[in-house]
């Protein structure tokens, strides 16, 4: 089928001039998705210098300091061109350094050698997917001017080739990487993350849903885990996904951090290419173009009242004839035609653009756009950009990046290759090109390594979660979504090392994912209850020392400061059966009259009479059983 | 192995086996964009001598190497282009580990014909290990009318943090200053703010790998280039565009040497310095070495070599009349160094017995201050 012709039968305008979409068929628009997994791994130094890859408050840094970046050429003598893009302004970019940081995340220090426990990590993932590793691995430097590295680059190296999904797809590639400084804000960065080993997994672009998506990047996320060595929690893993539709072009999308979120990505970004399509098939159709010409402006709008223009020191005129009303377009939630322009002008700082789709608003008056476009010459079907900046330099950049970017709305492929971010809820805002090979540069400060059969083979593939579900279902007889919540839950190790003890599965996991869970609920600081002191509290349970009862008070006492044993002796003093028997007895005598009113029905509200006394030191079970036997003995001596 | 580098642009290292030759590599990376001169801007000389400032992969290696020339510089660093127009030499592409008196004698020349021909000021590229040694010797050996600035990179020019680009820039600026003295223009802190003018002679490299890694010692800098304005400022320190008149002084004595001295030293290591005509010891605190050590030194010096003392301190000067140890030195003919940096005595020494054959005219002159490399006054502390 003639793909034009597919267009035109899909999508339709709304009254209000946005697309709408029918329910897609993925298949029909020829959706390809591949992802790229980032995981932190959980190792105790970071990738390239011994500092710990622990996370600080921006509040605790220790000093600051400032640089400039600049594009480098490759080794073979080019400039990539996302690193092009991001020079279009000088950026002077801000760092924190830490207490926990060095001389080499400054920039101020070639890197150590690689970090052999990340290098095993990645070398054991590549095992468990079947990967094959490669024989000597070398460092590279991957071109990054964004600020968010020290030195402009992210180290990165490729450490194993082609590995299989379990959906029959294919994982091309597993590099080890340096984590990214985190952003404070705006340009100042934060070097506590910067260095931390990631791992990066690339699929091939088998995917063909935006089910299948978020499937694969759940399956790659359970293996990731599996090792026991990964960092938990927001910000741990990112996805980038990499999307393109039939006649659209491949677009990276960078950042997405919810798996919830991914296939609402991939929806939104087919929608996009969809819709970007279609306003190239009105703008042909409108024999639309692209203006020549620069129109100064300036003085249009020297008593206007949008502070906006007001304050731009230069204003210039792009006319787009035929433009009209596609500018304005929605191409997904929230973005529009005019968004992506506005992004582009972006690069070269200035703070966005004004259209006459959108106007008048911002204070700009119909008096004012109806003298623009007279002033340019602009027809009832042309649209008109409006760039306005602090210099001429900067709105001249501008001015030619919205340009280009209209120029290819107009083109044989009027969906850019781009790098794209996330935005809340699944939309996407452009940042920069693809980047291309270009950007590759050899770590000339690290030597490459060797990896041998001997190396290789003496990788131990661990367990995956999956398999250790199934085989706490089946040896310890949890429930099905008991065991398979244990198996991915983040206390994984600590449940092992319980149920090795001799604690009772049932006991261990209900402690470890219901009760911690719900004590933390009601305000207890649980990180402060450490592994040894769970694990005292079960074992006392275990021999009956303590009633499973109290445990969440315990628990809630040790959050609260308390040792585990001053814990256990206040809330849980340790009552003999004796004892416990004389207590009972006790109860039910002094309250015989209330025996005889509710017969056997008085064992319930007795229970917790009982309980009361003896402060959860005793199992529930023994106590209902002896104050059973006591009511009836009552009961039978009254008769 | 082999280096394969994918369509990704990964390298990744393959049996060689594995491998066949298509074609051989191109022998370098193709040049970028010459950059355009713009006539009314002053002239300046870069003589280029290797180091990070201009450095890339060597292949062959696998390590960073210098074989950039000077017109690579000015593709690097662009922005050079609006500070001044070029004369480019490439001298050498050495790291300057591998420097030698006889380079900085060949140095000192291109330089005096550079100035000779009329330029406004002197940019030498220079890798950093052994710049301030370079700089001292241009400062005996020349007499400078003009800005003769030494500069370097501490992160390698291939990486888009380097240095070489604010360095590059500062060390132009104050080319044309109205600086008039051999200098070492460098990041003076780690931020990419104010570049340090050093007086050739009392600066030393004291960081390993950081940008802010040369410092003047025992007297304040001689000047600052702020890198956003270009804006140069010069103390009344500094000896001033015009102040000397041009002149070549290129004999060097190479037969010199400088050792540190450390607790337990053999004085058998002192004999491997027999025939040489002058050796700087580098002793301990005031200027001092063991007792042990003292009886050799006087046979060198009674055969003819001059011996002077400097301190590992750095900062501060020799004295040899405080105790018996260094009374016992100043017996046995050794020259104090006053507050002399170390090498900076070492090229000095070079200098003076290659220019007088007359041992106490020689002693003499090592205790006279020539460009600014001996303080009568201790003026600063640490």
């Amino acid at each position: 089928m003639d793909c034009n012709e597919s267009r035109s039968t899909v999508l339709s305008i709304s009254s209000d001039g946005n697309l709408v979409l029918p329910k897609t068929n993925y298949n029909d628009v020829g959706l390809v998705a591949g992802i790229e997994i980032h995981q932190q791994l959980d190792t105790k130094e970071k990738l390239f210098c011994h500092c710990p890859t622990t996370l600080l408050d921006n509040a605790d840094h220790t000093g600051e300091f400032f640089r400039y970046l600049r594009a480098t050429e490759s080794e073979m003598g080019q400039i990539d061109r996302a690193a092009q893009e991001e020079m279009k302004r000088v950026r002077k970019f801000q760092y924190y350094t830490y207490k926990s940081t060095c001389l080499v995340e400054n920039d101020e220090e070639p890197p150590a050698p690689l970090n052999e426990e990340a290098l095993g990590l990645g070398l054991t993932i590549a095992k468990l997917i079947g990967m094959t590793p490669i024989p000597q691995i070398h460092v590279m430097r991957k071109l990054v001017i964004d600020g968010s590295n020290t030195s402009g680059f992210q180290r990165t190296a490729l450490v194993a080739i082609n590995g299989a999904l379990p959906n029959g797809g294919n994982i091309e590639t597993i590099c080890i990487e340096e984590e990214a400084a985190q952003r404070v804000k705006d340009d100042i960065f934060s070097l506590d993350r910067l260095g931390i080993p990631l791992v990066e997994i690339t699929t091939s672009p088998c995917m063909h849903t935006p089910e299948d998506v978020q499937q694969v990047a759940e399956y790659i996320g359970m293996v990731l885990r599996s090792t026991g060595k990964v960092k938990r929690g927001l910000g741990t893993i990112r996805q980038d996904v990499n999307i393109s539709i039939r006649d659209g072009a491949r677009v990276e999308i960078k950042g997405v951090q919810e798996l919830d979120l991914i296939a609402e990505v991939v929806r939104r970004e087919v929608q996009r290419q969809q819709s970007l399509l279609a306003i190239h098939e009105e703008l042909i159709k409108r024999h639309a173009g692209v203006g020549t010409e620069q129109t100064d402006v300036t003085d249009l709008f020297k008593e206007t009242k949008s502070t906006v223009l007001k304050k731009a020191k230069k204003i210039l005129a792009l006319v787009l004839p035929g433009f009209a009303g596609l500018v304005g377009r929605e191409i997904q939630p929230g973005r529009r035609l005019g968004t992506e322009m506005s992004d582009y002008a972006k690069k070269c700082g200035v703070g966005g653009i004004f259209h006459t789709d959108e106007l008048p608003a911002y204070g700009v008056t119909s008096e004012e756009v109806a003298r623009l476009r007279e002033f340019v010459h602009a027809g009832e079907q042309d649209a008109v950009i409006l760039v306005s900046g602090a210099s001429l330099k900067q709105v001249d950049c501008a001015w030619h990046q919205v340009a280009g970017r209209a120029k290819v709305a107009l083109s044989a492929n009027p969906v850019p290759e781009e790098t794209r971010k996330m935005l809340e809820e699944g939309s996407t805002a452009y940042m920069r090109p693809l980047p291309g090979a270009e950007r590759m540069y050899p770590e000339t400060d690290v030597l490459p390594v060797r990896i041998d059969n001997a190396r290789w083979n003496a990788v131990v593939v661990p367990e995956l979660l999956t398999v250790r579900a199934g085989r706490f279902e089946k040896d310890l007889g949890l429930d099905p979504a008991i065991a398979r919540q244990m198996a991915f839950s983040e206390r994984l190790p600590l449940f092992e090392q319980a149920i090795a003890g001799g604690i009772k599965a049932n006991l261990a996991s209900r402690t470890l994912l219901a009760t911690i869970k719900e004590i933390r609920r009601d305000g207890a600081d649980t990180d402060k209850i450490s592994d040894d002191a769970v694990l005292a509290v079960l074992h006392a349970v275990g021999k009956g020392t303590v009633a499973k009862e109290a445990i969440p008070e315990i628990l809630v006492a040790v959050a609260g400061g308390s040792t585990v044993e001053a814990a256990m002796a206040q809330l849980a003093p340790t009552v003999s059966r004796d004892e416990l028997e004389a207590v009972i007895k006790k109860i039910v005598t002094d309250r015989a009259e209330f025996v005889v009113q509710k017969q056997k029905g008085a064992l319930g509200p007795l229970m917790g009479v009982v309980m009361q006394e003896v402060r959860g030191s005793v199992d529930g079970k023994l106590v209902s059983e002896l104050l059973r036997k006591e009511i009836e003995k009552v009961l039978a001596a009254k008769k | 192995m082999a280096v394969v580098k994918l369509s990704s642009g990964y390298n990744i290292g393959v049996e060689k086996a594995c491998c066949t030759l298509v074609s051989p590599a191109p022998a370098s990376a193709p040049h970028g964009v010459p950059v355009r001169q713009d006539p009314d801007l002053p002239e300046l000389a870069i003589i280029s001598t290797g180091g990070t400032i201009a450095s890339r992969i060597d292949y062959r290696t696998g390590a960073v190497t210098s074989q950039f020339d000077a017109d690579d510089i000015l593709t690097a660093i662009p922005a050079l282009a609006e500070i001044g127009r070029y004369r480019t030499k490439v001298l050498y592409t050495i790291l300057s580990e591998n420097m030698t008196p006889a380079i900085w004698q060949e140095l000192a020349k291109a330089v005096y014909d550079e100035i000779k021909h009329g330029v406004a000021g002197v940019m030498v590229t220079h890798g950093t290990d052994t710049m301030a040694y370079s700089a001292a010797a241009l400062s005996f050996m020349l007499d400078t009318p003009v800005p003769v600035v030494f500069v370097g990179s501490q992160r390698s020019a291939d990486r888009p943090s380097s240095d070489n680009a604010m360095n590059g820039v500062c060390a132009a600026s104050a080319a044309k200053s109205e600086l008039g003295e051999v200098a070492i223009v460098m990041h003076a802190t780690t931020n990419d703010d104010v570049c340090a003018i050093h007086r050739g002679t009392r600066v030393r490299k004291m960081h390993t790998s950081r940008r802010d890694a040369f410092r003047s010692i025992g007297i304040p800098l001689v000047g600052t280039v702020d890198y956003s304005t270009r804006a140069v400022t010069l103390t009344d320190e500094a000896v001033r565009r015009g102040t000397r008149k041009l002149a070549l002084h290129d004999k060097l004595e190479p037969h010199c040497a400088l050792i540190q001295f450390y607790p337990g030293m053999s004085p058998d290591l002192l004999k491997a310095y027999e025939e040489y005509a002058g050796l700087v010891l580098s002793g301990t605190g005031l200027g001092h070495v063991s007792t042990a050590l003292i009886p050799q030194i006087k046979k060198l010096i009674a055969d003819g070599t001059q011996v002077v003392m400097t301190s590992q301190c750095m900062n501060g000067r020799v004295c040899d009349r405080v105790y018996d140890t260094g009374r016992d030195l100043l017996a046995a003919g050794v020259i104090e160094g006053g507050d002399m940096l170390p090498e900076v005595a070492l090229v000095k020494q070079m200098w003076v017995l290659g220019n007088e054959r007359d041992p106490k005219k020689a002693a003499a002159l090592m205790g006279t201050d020539l460009k600014g490399e001996c303080m009568r006054r201790s003026a600063h502390g640490l």
